[in-house]
């Protein structure tokens, strides 16, 4: 199979031609908002300390998180996705390496392309005085010798410069990030975001494919590894932190940091341990002390890890993990909504 | 300065996260000789599990600011909320310091003055000694941005230890992933190893990296781990390294052996070093060596 094999059918829409012809029907919405902006549920983000009744509300967002990489993020969230089919809603946020589409192949109806806010300067309304400078805690502006130049990888879209320029010197320009793409599966609603490579911030990105979450159905995001900006965006505000670990010195260090990190979101959570016999018992004490549900055990085994390998889901090729999955689902939504 | 060039480094990178980087160079570590250690995962440090390292020194991690509102000066006229795009800042006029952003517009333009903003410490960094030499790394802060920039300094940390030391060679851990800290860990690299898995996923990543590695004009050699998971695949990134040009250095079978010898925090190398999957490692250390000029002598 040539590597062509994974890119998802309607990447052709992406071309250049076709965006355009997108914007001039009307259809690409760019955020006006950059960065953390632009949110589905934008009054559940906000405010850390906001009521916790509004997490009774009929359905929810469930995300997929890990310290660790490579622990089955991608598995849980696929399989969970596709057992739930017309009921849920699949959302990758993880767009620097974007791995859903493999395994669901969606039918891509929509495509876009996201952009952050730059500055540009008129040199010919410049005065040289430099305060966009001073303002700027992120070096993206700098006036040297007869010039302001600006590096517009290290831009955050704060508009402090434009807000502080005393000539109105400053506008704003849209830079590309990367292509958000919905659709899909059957019943199976579906969106992501993949990040150009050679660009720094995921971000605007995450949000892009959280804005794609949809309130009537349960919406399960794929969130990258790690727990530093992109995950804390990937998950904040959810309802449910699936922390998928494996049963190993590295699984359970980067757990606790995963943990350290849902409890500092306030969110509740609990565990699957994914190869659950290659390793030791670290995990399940922790796991008890701390008393987080383990959720899932899924055992080390060849034919799963070969259905994995080509991008085949458990719940089609291996029949008793679709009623486990559904299963899962009623699990989180227990814990979920205990008080 | 000029001696920085003397100095050679090895990132070991994947694109998709647990592929095996770690455990890779862990065994490098016990393999090669004259080298310093750098782990730049920081997200996600996981070297010092086997290295077991005897902390030298440590330092807080500095960088960037956050708003905090003076309710006592502020007059709540609400043009920070208006002004701040990152929605932190709340009706009561509390700043979440998980959404600021730490622009200081808000600070700027406040009309009492009301709002501070101090440094943040995002992180820690360590120097320490271990059986395989010294090894710099270093732990975000939950919950903390700034991972790019504590990369370059652990980065930073690992050559000056090496430049004071006389150590031709680091050998660094890279994060996972293909943005603002996998791009501050590779640049100014000699040369990045990339471990990949014969998935799908591995494949789809691995071709992300390798266009970031060309990108930033560094070599990349590519190695695959657990190949015997799914040989048809691996044999699929092999088709797609040889039309790039890119040299396979090995493929490492599937080996329990990895995880026995993490749980008992030793390199596979130090765990066994007559196994299957340390004598493939070995080997590929020792094109590593060959092909880059990694050791001396």
């Amino acid at each position: 199979m040539g590597h062509s094999g994974t890119v998802p059918k309607g990447d052709s829409r992406s071309s250049r031609e076709e965006q355009s012809l997108i914007v001039a029907a009307g259809i690409l919405v760019h955020d006006q908002q950059p960065s953390k902006a632009s949110r589905a549920f934008p009054a559940k983000g906000v405010e850390l300390n906001a009521d916790c009744s509004r997490n009774t509300k009929k359905n929810m967002i469930i995300s997929i998180a890990s310290g660790k990489g490579g622990t089955g993020k991608t598995t849980i969230a696929t399989n969970l996705a596709v057992a739930l089919g017309s009921k849920a809603r699949l959302l990758d946020c993880d767009v620097e390496e974007p791995n859903d589409h493999i395994f669901i192949r969606p039918h891509v109806n929509h495509t876009e392309t996201v952009s952050t806010k730059v500055p540009q300067v008129d040199m010919n309304k410049c005065t040289l005085c430099g305060r966009c400078q001073e303002i700027c805690q992120f070096q993206a502006i700098v006036v040297v010798g007869k010039t302001a130049l600006t590096f517009p990888e290290l831009c955050h879209s704060c508009g402090g410069c434009v807000q502080v320029c005393p000539e109105d010197a400053i506008a704003e320009i849209d830079k590309e990030m990367g292509i958000f793409e919905s659709g899909n599966r059957d019943s199976l609603g579906f969106a992501h975001a993949r990040l150009f490579v050679g660009q720094v911030m995921a971000v605007p990105l995450i949000d892009r494919v959280r804005a794609a979450a949809e309130p009537d159905k349960i919406n399960i995001i794929d969130a990258p590894p790690g727990t530093s900006c992109p995950v804390i965006s990937s998950v904040k505000g959810t309802d449910f932190v699936v922390l998928v670990t494996e049963p190993t010195p590295f699984g359970l260090n980067d757990l606790k940091l995963a943990v350290g990190m849902v409890k500092i979101l306030g969110i509740p959570h609990g565990i699957i341990i994914n190869r659950s016999d290659l390793g030791d018992t670290g995990v399940t004490e922790y796991a008890e002390k701390e008393n987080i549900p383990i959720l899932m055990e899924i055992p080390f085994n060849r034919l799963i890890a070969q259905t994995y390998s080509n991008g085949k889901l458990l719940v089609e090729e291996l029949p008793d993990w679709k009623d486990r999955f559904v299963q899962l689902y009623e699990e989180i939504k227990d814990h979920a909504t205990k008080p | 300065m000029q001696r920085n060039h003397d100095i050679k480094e090895l990132i070991v990178i994947s694109g998709k996260g647990g592929t095996g980087k770690t455990s890779l160079l862990g065994a490098f570590a016990s393999l090669a000789t004259d080298k310093a250690l750098c782990d730049a995962d920081v997200d996600a440090a996981d070297l010092y599990l086997i290295l077991e390292p005897e902390i030298r020194k440590r330092q807080d991690f500095q960088e960037g600011h956050r708003a905090v509102i003076d309710q006592d000066r502020c007059t709540e006229c609400g043009l920070c909320r208006d002004l701040c795009r990152f929605h932190a800042i709340s009706p009561d006029f509390k700043v979440d310091p998980i959404e600021c952003e730490g622009c200081g517009v808000c600070v700027h333009f406040c009309p009492v003055e009301a709002i501070d903003f101090p440094i943040k410490t995002c992180g820690e960094l360590f120097i320490s000694e271990t059986r395989c030499g010294p090894m710099v790394h270093a732990r975000l802060g939950i919950a903390e941005d700034n991972s790019g920039k504590l990369v370059t300094l652990t980065r930073k940390e690992a050559r000056e230890l090496a430049k004071n030391r006389g150590l031709g060679l680091i050998l660094t851990d890279g994060p996972p992933g293909l943005a603002c800290p996998v791009i501050a860990a590779i640049a100014g690299a000699a040369a990045v190893l990339i471990v990949t898995e014969p998935t799908l996923s591995g494949h789809h990543d691995m071709d992300r990296v390798v266009e970031l590695a060309n990108h930033f004009e560094i070599p990349a050699s590519i190695c695959v781990n657990k190949y015997d998971l799914n040989p048809d695949m691996t044999g699929v990134i092999e088709q797609y390294a040889k039309e790039r040009g890119l040299p396979i250095l090995g493929t490492i079978p599937f080996d329990p052996i990895f995880t026995k010898a993490m749980v008992q925090n030793q390199t596979i190398v130090e765990y066994d070093r007559r196994s299957q999957g340390a004598e493939v490692v070995i080997e590929i250390w020792e094109k590593l060596v060959a092909g880059f000029c990694l050791q001396k002598g």
